[in-house]
């Protein structure tokens, strides 16, 4: 412990430049024995939650509607946010309900740094928790968890001279993000997008206003009407589609089809894909049961606790009042389905999503992970 | 009190192994219910309680830099108790039981939250959790019954050295956190069974000793020190917060379980105990305290003390919104739902620590309900 006088001489001297960061260091460690058992961090995020060097997150500052189910959030990133790449995602943690829900979503926007805000635009879908949250109900001023940039569905550099954008749907979103970037100024771009209707084409006046200047030839395929593209029609509708480079977006059905085409022809190599459709996990009756850092998979009923499936593996699990009230058992889901063996509720988990599960009175519903 | 088991009337000798199973199917569905309404308004709520506690400690502990002048000091304090027992209370009980894991938030969840208090979340959670809400009142397993230290039950032999008993209670009071820090360690057992070389006592002792270490170095050193020259008064006013917060805790858990008309159990009873007993057995061996809301939120909502045993992982706000459908299944099985006011329940519990520290005047067969104590003896 310094002396009193000693504490006295390090608040108040001037620092000498170099030894700014070793004093600022000192003064963050006088806090945290101030603050203890919570950091100081956890006070200065209750005025500044967007500040440097605390978990990222923003805030939303405006939603807009794009079509009757679409809708872009407008959202100013913490401190921390590292520019993306255009055709990049971002994972959103929000919380619905009270539970934080973690959601993947393309930046729309212009790379950019703090204070600038990033955009993405969010098409809800019939029962989506989240993107009906965000579509419908979440309100300007909300703040929500962000992780940094993420995703290889990006332009090399340079950008090639000849492009195609096959997309459908809410696909349009990465496509747009490089768009408006700029880089694609100078190539020959082609945009073939499915839609249901004229309305529900997601950035649609914008698109056809890049048209009409001539920075793209823009094909809209309104499904309603015209019915689902066959990508064979490619053939006729961008007849050097497959001298160009080109990246798809949208519906598994669609990238299936796509990855058929190219390949069959040769072509593969051209062909970029982004695969949004999250994991389905289908909830069953049991399954596989995964001990990541023990390495250890096992096969457990659907009556078996977690607990008892490991135990009898040998991992070492954390245990306690194996009633489920103690919370002493508690471990990270990495993924999977768990259902709980009190009253029958489905627990599920992709990586990220931050779920915790208490082992002794949940069971295996389909194959899961478990970090221990 | 008395085991049930050995009483000459059985409070629950009137339900039927089938009348307990369906009672145990009743309180399923209360918590079903809550679980299946949780949601925004309850993150909301202990969202607000924790930026509230913050908000309070930090703005108390700047007031107190300030602490040569009195009101300063007065100020000071009693917001800085306050901040403290909210945070104790409401937030980390509440949080160490995993009423809020549910939310998905890594900053509130039972698996990191420590808190403002000399005992380890870690071996708070497992004395706490695990064992005294595992086997509430079983004469001989729930240590919180005395907590080793005291005799609190006819059927806990007696011994010379409780008749000290109403003494190591208050200093117990006056000291709780460190009480508990011991309790969690089991102290006394492992010394006295020369378990202190242990390796496992060994680290627990260990990370007891650096959370003791950060508490006091917070509390007594380095706050005193950034008040300058009112370091003293500010070691004061800690300590006196940390008083106040010690001696309302301890008030609010001697309530939940030592009150006249407590039910404990015996040992042997627990044998193959089903869901519907189990919750039966917290149902007996609870006690609430009755009082404002704002009183509620400083118990942490352990005045809901019946209501928390049933259900430990509910949200503690809910509680009082069930509290009225849990009394109502009490009347129907025709089961005694013991409550009171706060003073009436710190009285009654002080008073069967002062009775128990004698030896038992009488044979368990007639209750002791005529024991009606003499008001002098009214503590803190």
């Amino acid at each position: 412990m310094p002396a009193r006088g000693d504490h006295r001489r390090m608040t108040t001297t001037v620092p000498r430049p170099r030894a700014s960061g070793s004093l600022r260091r000192r003064l963050w460690r006088l806090a945290e024995t101030v603050t203890t058992p919570v950091l100081p961090g956890d006070y200065l995020d209750l005025v500044a939650p967007l500040r440097a060097g605390t978990d990222l997150r923003g805030r939303i500052l405006a939603v807009r509607a794009e079509t009757p189910d679409a809708a872009t959030l407008l959202i100013r990133p913490g401190r921390g946010w590292r520019p993306h790449v255009p055709g990049q995602y971002v994972r959103l943690g929000v919380d619905v309900d009270g539970v934080r829900q973690w959601r993947a979503y393309s930046v729309t926007s212009r790379p950019g740094r703090h204070p600038e805000p990033i955009s993405v635009t969010v098409k809800a879908i019939e029962d989506g928790v989240v993107s009906n949250h965000l579509v419908r109900r979440v309100r300007p001023g909300t703040i929500v968890q962000l992780d940094q940039a993420q995703g290889d569905f990006v332009l090399p550099d340079p950008s090639p001279a000849r492009v195609l954008f096959l997309t459908a749907g809410s696909g349009i979103t990465p496509v747009a993000g490089m768009l408006r970037s700029g880089v694609l100024a100078g190539s020959d771009v082609v945009l073939v997008h499915s839609a249901p209707t004229a309305a529900d084409v997601v950035f649609g006046a914008e698109l056809r206003h890049l048209a009409e200047r001539g920075a793209i030839r823009l094909v809209e395929r309104h499904t309603n009407v015209e019915g689902l593209l066959d990508v064979a029609e490619l053939d006729v509708l961008v007849p050097d589609h497959l001298d160009r480079q080109t990246w798809a977006c949208g519906p598994v059905g669609l990238l299936d089809a796509a990855e058929a085409h190219w390949s069959a022809r040769g072509y593969a190599q051209r062909l970029h894909t982004e695969r949004f459709r999250p994991t389905i996990i289908t909830a069953g009756d049991g399954g596989t049961v995964t001990f990541t850092r023990s390495s250890v998979t096992v096969t457990a009923g659907g009556a078996t606790p977690l607990l008892d499936a490991g135990e009898n593996a040998g991992v070492l699990m954390p245990s306690g009042c194996r009633m489920g009230i103690c919370f002493g058992c508690v471990l990270p889901l990495r993924q999977g389905a768990v259902r709980d063996l009190r009253n029958g509720e489905l627990t599920t988990a992709l990586p990220g999503d931050g779920v915790r599960v208490q082992t002794c009175v949940s069971a295996a519903a389909g194959p899961c992970e478990l970090e221990i | 009190m008395t085991v049930i088991q050995k009483k000459a009337t059985n409070p629950i000798a009137h339900l039927s192994a089938e009348d307990i199973e369906t009672l145990g199917e009743e309180l399923d569905a209360i918590r079903q219910r809550v679980i299946d309404s949780r949601g925004e308004r309850d993150a909301a709520y202990i969202r607000k309680v924790i930026s509230t506690q913050r908000k309070l400690e930090i703005s108390s502990r700047v007031v107190l830099l300030f602490s040569l002048f009195p009101p300063a000091w007065i100020v000071g304090t009693a917001g800085l108790a306050v901040a403290k027992i909210l945070e104790n209370m409401e937030i980390g009980h509440n949080v160490l039981h995993g009423q809020w894991d549910w939310m998905r938030d890594p900053k509130i969840h039972s698996t990191s939250w420590e808190w403002d208090h000399a005992t380890p979340a870690e071996q708070w959670k497992q004395s706490h959790n695990e064992l005294h809400h595992r086997y509430t009142n079983v004469v001989g397993k729930d240590n919180d019954l005395g907590y080793g230290i005291m005799r609190v039950d006819e059927d806990q032999p007696w011994h010379p050295a409780y008749l000290g008993q109403p003494f190591y209670n208050f200093v117990n009071a006056c000291f709780f956190e460190y009480g508990v820090a011991a309790y969690d360690l089991d102290l006394g057992t492992n010394l006295k069974e020369g378990r202190h070389k242990h390796p496992e006592f060994r680290a627990k002792l260990r990370a007891a000793g650096r959370k003791i270490r950060r508490q006091v170095l917070k509390d007594y050193v380095i706050h005193p020190l950034l008040s300058g020259p009112s370091f003293f008064h500010t070691m004061a006013a800690t300590f006196t917060a940390n008083l106040i917060r010690n001696l309302w805790s301890h008030s609010v858990i001697m309530c939940g379980h030592f009150p006249e008309g407590v039910e404990t159990f015996e040992k042997t009873s627990i044998d193959g105990e089903t869901r519907g007993e189990w919750y039966l057995r917290q149902m007996l061996g609870s006690a609430n305290i009755s009082g404002s809301r704002l009183m509620h939120i400083m118990t942490g909502n352990l005045s809901f003390q019946i209501e928390h045993h049933l259900f430990p992982d509910l949200p503690s706000n809910r509680y009082q919104e069930i509290a009225p459908e849990v009394r109502a299944l009490f009347d129907r099985y025709g089961l005694k739902y013991v409550t009171g006011s706060l003073p009436r329940q710190v009285f009654s519990a002080w008073w069967k620590v002062i009775r128990l520290a004698f030896p038992n005047r009488r044979q368990p067969a007639t209750p002791a309900v005529d024991d009606q104590p003499t008001p002098v003896l009214v503590a803190a």
